[in-house]
């Protein structure tokens, strides 16, 4: 079974594609959509096409598939439109699948569910990441505040950062937001730091 | 509160769904609204269709198309609703510009001759130009392919014309993927903006009323949940009356501008809501009076007889078969029934019929209503063509001599 991955995140698709080759798939292909990507699959002649959902080249492969002599034979985007488990997850974990239609449900099952679970697993991962570089970045912010707090009121580090808690928890606000707000106008005002 | 989710696709036209939930009209009928931004038809179709969104805002075609079984996964979609009406704009890149009509005001004003200057253009041109859809079952696309073959220009032949979300067309034209593009708004003028691009036609200069996008609903759902479809119709129409007030149209344009909707500046939304825009950049600004309704004229009255105008269309480029039930599954997608019971006891003029010949008007007409005055506007095609929704077969025989 011939599958082809469509993605331009180079490590989504290696997630998915190290996933079902651990399956023991070993035909599959990535095609990132650039150029003449379209084309490039019609040669190759999937079985099965995998997609992020929310990929802007969904529709210009749906237009081909409309159009295309080349991929004649009908390609739906669920195999069994009754499983609606499985749609819920395809959908919720971002994963869009085309299959080629007369190939077997329970040949491209497996492969829709690995699909799925790897998407999520690259979700979250992206998730984590995202919150490790906003943690990093707040606490840049939270030490440049405090430098500028212990250069001009003369503090310690500890009372610096106590002031900005203590003056945080008086206005409602996140201790970032104050920092951001101090450095702002510690900037307006000529600051160093 | 009930919770309601709605998928869309960032354009000018989702304006009344997002006034709904930014100006408290949705909170203050009882719903939590939640809007998904979505990135291309294909995903705000399969949200809508596998349950993802109680409703989406969606191309009128692609709802009738999705019903039909000719776009994915076939579902029977129901719209009660139109969220506006017209609002696509033609562009092509400066250089095929330059064989039109080099006054583009009077570009929009002719469009009979600037299609057939268009014909020349392709000749000109070095090869088949590459035109941008937004999708191969949109309204653009049908008005378009419309336009061009009063001029003799088989859109199947000699033009190509692949598919792209409204939002990626700009940077697709500036990196020489495609010579044009035709997008509801604002996504025509970001190019025009940039330099990039000329206007060459708007739609409502090809269809004086054309219809566009819809609230649609999965049909199962709506039959479900009456109640709730009524509520949530009487406060998206008190939306659309509120974004269609001229004094309004500053703080809608900023409300559209924020990253979780449009998330492009207010400078490039307003002119398709004020419906005075540039076609050329530095060049005198465009009037398009009608560029964009929402509520006047009862806007949102899903016509029956503009579900059968798709179906004409789709069967004369070939997307589809004709046959009776075709025909008949097409025209039931626009709920003008619910339309009327939701809005029955609102007082607004309500169209005394669910059909009409469209095209007839070239000028405004008040006519049966069952409260106060309703008053349409002129809907003509460009070419003078009606449509009757009870010869549809005649209608299409006369496209092909």
């Amino acid at each position: 079974m011939r599958i082809v991955i469509v993605d331009d995140s180079g490590l989504r698709a290696t997630v998915l594609e190290d996933g079902l080759r651990e399956a023991g798939y070993d035909d599959i292909h990535v095609v990132p959509p650039h150029g003449a990507w379209v084309a490039k699959l019609e040669r190759m002649a999937p079985d099965v096409v995998l997609m992020d959902l929310g990929s802007p080249s969904r529709d210009t492969l749906e237009e081909m598939l409309a159009v295309s002599r080349a991929l004649a034979r009908p390609i739906a985007m669920f195999v069994d439109q009754s499983d609606e488990t499985m749609i819920g997850a395809a959908i919720d974990a971002g994963v869009s699948a085309y299959v080629v239609d007369g190939l077997r449900k329970e040949r491209v099952k497996p492969v829709l569910d690995l699909a799925i679970r790897r998407f999520r697993a690259f979700a979250s991962m992206q998730a984590e990441l995202n919150e490790a570089r906003t943690a990093l970045a707040e606490r840049k912010t939270i030490d440049r505040a405090k430098a500028i707090l212990m250069e001009s009121r003369n503090l310690s580090e500890a009372d610096a950062y106590s002031l900005l808690r203590s003056t945080a928890m008086n206005q409602s606000r996140r201790i970032i937001e104050v920092a951001e707000a101090l450095i702002t106008a510690s900037d307006l005002l000529g600051g160093k730091s | 509160m009930t919770p309601i989710s709605i998928a869309f696709l960032p354009l000018t036209d989702c304006a009344v769904l997002v006034a709904a939930k930014e100006k408290g009209f949705a909170a203050e009928a009882g719903f939590d609204l939640r809007l998904i931004r979505t990135t291309s038809w294909a995903e705000t179709r399969d949200r809508l269709v596998y349950g993802q969104a109680e409703a989406a805002h969606l191309l009128a075609p692609l709802a009738v198309g999705v019903t039909l079984g000719i776009s994915q996964h076939r579902c029977a979609l129901a719209a009660p609703f139109k969220l506006n009406v017209n609002g696509n704009i033609f562009v092509m890149g400066t250089e095929f510009a330059q064989a039109l009509d080099p006054d583009p005001i009077r570009r929009l004003e002719d469009p009979l001759a600037t299609a057939h200057d268009f014909a020349s253009a392709i000749g000109l041109y070095r090869r088949k130009p590459i035109i941008g859809m937004v999708h191969r079952l949109s309204s653009h696309a049908l008005t378009l392919r419309y336009w061009l073959a009063s001029a003799g220009i088989d859109p199947d032949r000699d033009v190509s014309m692949p598919v792209l979300p409204p939002s990626f067309m700009s940077d697709a034209l500036r990196a020489g993927e495609i010579d044009g593009y035709i997008a509801g708004s604002p996504w025509g003028l970001v190019a025009v903006d940039q330099g990039l691009a000329e206007t060459v036609m708007v739609s409502a200069r090809i269809w004086q009323r054309g219809v566009e996008k819809l609230l649609a609903f999965r049909e199962e759902w709506m039959e479900a949940n009456p109640e709730i479809v009524d509520r949530l119709i009487v406060a998206l129409s008190a939306a659309a009356a509120w974004c269609d007030e001229p004094g309004n149209r500053e703080e809608l344009a900023r409300l559209l501008s924020a990253p979780e909707y449009i998330n492009l500046d207010p400078r490039i939304i307003l002119p398709s809501l004020s419906g005075r825009f540039p076609v050329r950049a530095g060049a005198p600004l465009a009037d398009v009076p009608d560029a964009m309704i929402f509520h006047r004229e009862a806007a949102g009255f899903p016509w029956r007889s503009q579900a059968l105008w798709i179906y004409s269309q789709f069967v004369r480029w070939g997307f589809i078969k004709a046959s009776a039930e075709n025909e008949q599954i097409a025209g039931n997608v626009f709920r003008s029934d619910v339309y009327r019971r939701a809005l029955g006891a609102s007082g607004l003029p309500m169209p005394g019929a669910s059909m009409k010949l469209e095209g007839s008007l070239s000028t405004p007409l008040p006519v049966g209503s069952s409260s106060g005055t309703l008053t349409l506007g002129p809907d003509r095609f460009f070419d003078g063509r009606v449509f009757d929704p009870a010869r549809i077969e005649e209608y299409l025989a006369g496209f092909a001599t």
